[in-house]
């Protein structure tokens, strides 16, 4: 009989090693998949793994795209994390991410073709604002009426994708863009384009931001009371009442800052690598971005590795289609994999395996 | 670079050994906005992709990539595909228009085509478009003239300009045979769900409309009017979705014709240019004479004058001889667009945002 | 404006069709959640569903055996999530997500070679009597068995989780856990039947889209309806009969926007497109408003039996 003990320690050793035995898992039930779709496995992972970091022909660009990739999983996840963690399921960072973006180009385009260096500030603010008040309204209702913020949030990303359909086509359509959709290129208007800090490293403001994020979010919540009322919170709803923590005060703080940053990526992601405000601007990353918060189980340094890691096997996925013609839909399979087995290792982390009868306690 | 060129003089070591010596193929790459499977759009840029490796063997090598978000992962695809030794790369979405000239200015050597859009801010980058409108007009036709209702729907994604033309089209030519027709707009605000297409076509068959065009991707709408046993019609949208111009039963299905996008001629051309380094930057809207735009084959359920009819126009449109948008047109406003004669400019029709006299409606926004 | 061209009669009944694979995946994922587990891989099973469903109902030219294998493949699937929740004690959330990753990766390398292909598909049935009876035959007698079956489950639920000891032990599991093992009740069977129960739902909502709904089958065919099914097992308060109050009303204001725009309505069509889920919001805040709502008390909490 085998059976599972709770470790009073998670295991440091297991912790550094489980990813390890994940990925590995993965390349094994994820080769043999690859196999079978008449593709040499060892090529695929390869392709998928290494290509995207050390590959002489791509790995110069690549690389940095690694950053720009990762840098708005981080920071949604980061936002996301400390909600999660005092049990507040905000599960529509992508609607947050898209209002922040609307917001901060309507800002900037109001402006236009101003070349004051305080636009774009003015632009992250505004993003920053936009990501935050769509957030808000989840948690008003929530305070206000005890409304469920999952379907709210969740409801509240449609909406958003409906708002953008509309601004995209009308309000924030390029007038010079021959009446097709879509709003004017920020990166043909240097003052609000959020540029490469360091060309050619893939470091724009939205990267910095999430590095920023990870930094916070690991003082908040290691070293600040209110960083441990939200574990409390989380942890032992009751306790906290008890020990005076306002849950409300906490439903706004978690999912202001979690919508904020959403906000923010959404912000950067506009004016930077996607360059416009479009219909489909957005790509998924408010969803992606809950799986990169618990891959990192819900830690910032874990958030920070696990969105490395994602944006790793999306850009070598795409080498994999490109390279070796394997289809889209096994690169998203492969994904899956590899999350699940990430998942199911975590078990020896937290729990010993111990074989034989169970000892009567 | 510098491991491609290595790898290239061991391959050029290698075949020296042997008598025949292979020119370096050229290689065609396709950015797809959905995945191929999706039975029109995509679907139909594939078939093209398909065609130029038919056509040109082993001197030729595609690759692709599916589901490409439109932003920040179509200009890292492209970037990647240009080092990855793409000699030409066509981009097939309005999307990827910036991203496609922002990538084109660093690789001055490889050549771009990017389809449905207008920038071409480099000597290397082309666009293309298909008159998709021509198609348009001529089931306006076969609707207004086979609607026993004399209501007819247009199941519309985007208010774009490409929209409002393929409406305009359809509206026009089916007022011409018939003036006492109605149009009915449904938008649905996807390029794709099958499921919100099919509840819209269902809300305009539930109105009394009984021919229905779809400017979405997907066979629901046909799928759905199949469920009224012959007397609701539709057309095969993007690609030719043959298998419903016959019920399972044997009789005839509502599919009575279809538009068809036909990329192959274009694709084709373009890469055999690349190979013979002719290849010049060029603004194609290209549409039935070129063999871009085809009607899908016309089925008994349409009358046979009704077919001649369309056939004539079609023929007429082949042949260059009759444009859709010749005037007099008047806009819906009352205002007159074009004087009696006077075909439309091209771009009035891409930057077309009002509807013609006629349609009681608004365009959102 | 005409609205006089929307026929009452027919919307309802057009809305008793596009709200079934909705009502299916969301009735399914109640009866996961009352067992304390939250599968947010509800749109994976789905989709998986459709595609064998469709599938089977080719290579068969029965529906029915598509229907059935549609459940067999959302169950199989469910226990993937269900094997790593339970026995590896994995977060539940993640491993819901990964589940819809899986799921739609899956389902288009399986459905390949059944794009562009049609399928026989549910006939309506024809109720005695009923069918024929003017208004009400029309509007509610005259659907495929899949409508019917899908009320009637939403009734079993019901009935299951009131009355039954079963649906008792179902219950404690989902508010506590702890002491349903204390009890002596097997938690984790109890919770895996459950999953089972809830793919199986999904996969029957998902071949409700590829074989009646669309008939057709393409990749992503079923474009987000998992989490719109998420979300009305909220709606409802995780009750079961709220659930089809849900279901109906998210899929009558889907169904009534695109008639009232069809009508020519003078409403934006953004907003008559944003409708079905503003008004979801609003119901939900006039619900719990009135202070009734209650999750499960032990909804995505791991459980480990520490004896």
């Amino acid at each position: 009989m085998i059976h599972l003990e709770r470790r009073p320690q998670p295991s440091r050793l297991w912790t550094a090693t489980t990813p390890l035995i994940a990925v590995v898992l993965t390349m094994i039930v994820g080769g043999t998949m690859f196999a079978a779709l008449g593709t040499d496995p060892f090529e695929a992972i390869r392709t998928i793994f290494w290509d995207p970091l050390f590959n002489t022909q791509f790995a110069g660009f690549t690389r940095p795209q690694l950053l720009v990739k990762a840098g708005p999983l981080i920071l949604i996840a980061i936002g996301l994390s400390i909600g999660f963690r005092a049990g507040i399921w905000n599960i529509g960072a992508e609607g947050q991410y898209i209002m922040g973006a609307i917001c901060g180009a309507a800002a900037g385009l109001a402006l236009y073709p101003s070349e004051s260096p305080l636009i774009f500030p003015l632009m992250i603010l505004a993003g920053g604002l936009g990501g935050w008040a769509w957030a808000a309204i989840p948690a008003v209702l929530k305070t206000r009426f005890g409304t469920n913020e999952i379907l709210v949030s969740l409801m509240l990303v449609y909406v958003a994708e409906n708002v953008l359909a509309s601004v995209s086509s009308g309000l924030l359509r390029n007038p010079e863009g021959m009446g097709f959709p879509g709003s004017r290129n920020f990166k043909e208007w240097d003052a609000a384009h959020n540029a490469e800090i360091v060309a050619g490293t893939g470091m724009h403001w939205g990267v910095v931001f999430a590095f920023i994020a990870v930094i916070a979010a690991y003082v908040l919540l290691t070293r600040h009371i209110q960083g441990f009322n939200i574990r409390l919170t989380g942890e032992a709803p009751r306790a906290a009442r008890f020990s005076g923590v306002n849950p409300a005060r906490i439903i706004f703080l978690c999912l202001g800052i979690s919508g904020a940053l959403a906000g923010l990526a959404g912000l950067f992601e506009v004016t930077g690598p996607a360059g416009q405000i479009s219909i489909d601007f957005n790509s998924g990353y408010g969803f992606t971005a809950i799986i990169v918060a618990f891959l990192g189980r819900l830690n910032p340094i874990g958030i920070l590795l696990a969105g490395l890691l994602m944006a790793l096997t999306y850009i070598g996925g795409e080498l994999a289609q490109l390279m070796l013609g394997l289809p889209g839909a096994s690169i998203q399979l492969f994904q899956g994999m590899l999350l699940f087995f990430l998942l199911a290792t975590d078990v020896f982390t937290n729990y010993r395996v111990r074989f034989g009868r169970s000892e009567v306690a | 670079m510098k491991r491609r060129t290595l790898l290239a003089s061991a391959a050029l070591a290698a075949t020296l050994g042997t008598a025949a010596f292979a020119q370096d193929p050229t290689k065609a790459c396709f950015v797809y906005v959905g995945p191929i499977g999706d039975g029109g759009w995509t679907y139909q840029h594939h078939q093209g992709a398909l065609a130029v490796k038919e056509e040109f063997g082993d001197a030729v090598e595609i690759a692709w990539q599916e589901s490409v978000p439109e932003g920040a992962d179509a200009e890292r695809v492209m970037t990647q595909m240009a080092l990855s030794g793409c000699d030409i790369i066509f981009t097939t979405s309005f999307g990827y228009m910036d991203a496609t000239n922002a990538v084109a200015a660093k690789f001055p050597d490889i050549k771009f085509e990017h389809a449905t859009g207008y920038k071409r801010e480099h000597p290397n980058v082309s666009s293309y478009n298909a008159r998709f409108y021509e198609g348009r007009a001529v089931v306006g036709h076969i609707a207004g003239s086979m609607t026993k209702t004399n209501k007819i729907g247009y199941l519309a994604s985007f208010p774009i300009p490409e929209v409002v033309m393929g409406i305009n089209a359809y509206y026009l030519h089916a007022q011409k045979v018939n003036p006492d027709v109605e149009l009915v707009v449904t938008w649905v605000y996807t390029w794709f769900d099958p499921a919100k297409e099919a509840d819209a076509a269902r809300a305009m068959i539930d109105q009394g409309v009984d021919v229905i065009t779809a400017h979405t991707d997907s066979t629901a709408p046909l799928a759905e009017a199949a469920k009224e046993g012959g007397a609701v019609i539709g057309f095969g949208q993007a690609s030719d979705m043959a298998p419903f111009a016959t019920n399972d039963d044997g009789t005839p299905g509502p599919r009575v014709t279809s538009i068809i996008d036909e990329w192959s001629p274009y694709y084709v051309k373009r890469v055999k240019a690349v190979i013979d380094g002719t290849w010049e930057q060029i603004d194609s809207w290209s549409g039935m004479p070129e063999g871009e735009v085809v009607m899908g084959e016309m089925t008994d359920v349409i009358p046979e004058n009704v077919r001649q009819e369309a056939q004539g126009m079609i023929d007429a449109i082949t042949g260059g001889t009759y444009h859709p948008f010749t005037g007099p047109i008047n806009k819906a406003d009352g205002s007159a667009w074009l004087a009696d004669g006077e075909v439309a400019s091209d771009g009035d029709l891409l930057s077309m945002d009002f509807y013609i006299e006629g349609i009681d409606a608004e365009i959102p926004n | 404006m005409d609205l006089s061209a929307i026929n009452p009669v027919l919307l309802v009944a057009s809305v008793m069709v596009s709200a079934t694979p909705i009502l299916l995946a969301a009735i399914g994922e109640m009866v996961v959640e009352k067992s304390g587990v939250l599968n947010l891989g509800v749109e994976g099973m789905m989709i998986t569903g459709a595609v064998v469903g469709f599938a089977v109902a080719v290579n068969s030219t029965s529906p029915g055996l598509g229907f059935v294998a549609a459940a067999l493949a959302g169950a199989l699937l469910s226990l993937s999530f269900g094997f790593l929740t339970q026995y590896l004690l994995s977060n539940q959330v993640a491993t819901g997500l990964g589940l819809t990753l899986v799921g739609l990766g899956l389902s288009s390398l399986i459905g390949k070679p059944y794009e562009g292909m049609k399928t026989a598909t549910l006939p309506k049935l024809d109720i005695p009597v009923l069918s024929d009876l003017p208004v009400v035959g029309r509007m509610l007698f005259s659907h495929d068995i899949m409508v019917y079956l899908s009320l009637a489950l939403v009734a079993a639920v019901w009935a299951f989780l009131k009355y039954t000891r079963a649906g008792l032990i179902l219950r404690a599991v989902g508010e506590s856990h702890d002491s349903a093992h204390a009890l002596g009740y097997k938690v984790v069977r109890v919770r895996l039947l459950a999953i089972l129960f809830g793919g199986a739902c999904a996969g029957l909502g998902g071949a409700y889209l590829s074989l009646v709904r669309v008939p057709q089958w393409t990749e992503g065919i079923t474009a987000g309806a998992g989490w719109i099914a998420l979300a009305i097992v909220v709606f409802a308060s995780w009750r079961a009969g709220r659930v089809a109050v849900g279901a109906y009303l998210f899929g009558g204001i889907t169904v009534l926007q695109l008639n009232l725009q069809a009508a020519g309505a003078a409403v934006p069509v953004a907003l008559l497109s944003a409708s079905p889920y503003l008004i979801t919001i609003l119901v939900l805040v006039i619900i719990s408003a009135r202070g009734m709502h209650g999750a499960p008390a032990s909804l995505g909490r791991p459980f480990h039996a520490s004896t």
